[in-house]
């Protein structure tokens, strides 16, 4: 039981650094990104990954409440990606 | 006893899996070098990753807790939204030509997205 604890707890550690990481990553690509496509791209991983976190939070800590941070998360970033993809395509994002 | 170790396990595989696919996704996002290409990297981390993750938190739910399938809600909404904000990158790819000249169309003269009255001679609208 105490190893299967251990072993969960590293993995949970190792989560949390893969997505740390790939915050950082998608924040270079976000400053060197050469078109506004790979920007919006960046930031849509950026959300991606604090959901990733979030999650990550909720299951070290044990807290059901994360669930509708997590939720939250994603529609606005879904909503976001969307409205500024549309404004480069159409120059407006609600016409 | 036993089938609570098994699950303690099966959390720590989930949430390996997780990690690697967040962490090759975003390896993608800065290697690559061509945006249609950087696209399709982080997708991964969209739907395998946050998934694995889910999956980790649900099983997590289940051996400590009383169990709670609510986090199945998010995986679904992922999972339709990633293929449309996926679409709408790869059109603001093709609208700005920041990518490779997409293939010829089959019916119309163009990608619609290419297709203004800017940019193609058609007939003349009235004002």
């Amino acid at each position: 039981m105490v190893i299967a604890l251990n072993v969960m707890n590293v993995a949970l550690a190792i989560a949390f650094i893969a997505l740390a990481l790939g915050l950082i990553f998608s924040v270079i690509r976000l400053l060197i990104g050469p078109t506004p496509g790979d920007r919006i791209l960046a930031l849509d991983t950026m959300v991606i990954n604090a959901l990733g976190l979030v999650i990550a939070i909720g299951i070290f800590q044990g807290i059901q409440i994360y669930f509708e941070v997590a939720l939250l998360i994603a529609m606005l970033g879904f909503v976001s990606t969307v409205a500024l993809a549309r404004f480069i395509l159409r120059g407006d994002v609600i016409e | 006893m036993t089938l609570e170790i098994i699950g303690i396990y099966a959390i720590a595989v989930c949430l390996l899996i997780g990690a690697a696919f967040a962490m090759v996704g975003v390896i993608g996002l800065i290697k690559f070098n061509d945006p249609m290409t950087r696209l399709h990297a982080p997708t991964k981390v969209g739907t395998m990753g946050i998934g694995m993750l889910l999956l980790a938190s649900v099983l997590h739910s289940v051996v400590f807790g009383d169990g709670s399938m609510h986090e199945l809600l998010i995986m679904a909404f992922l999972f339709v939204t990633a293929p449309i904000s996926a679409h709408f990158l790869a059109k603001v790819s093709i609208h700005n030509r920041t990518t490779e000249t997409p293939p010829p169309t089959s019916r119309d003269g163009t990608w619609s997205t290419l297709n203004s009255p800017d940019t193609t001679p058609g007939p003349d609208k009235p004002d």
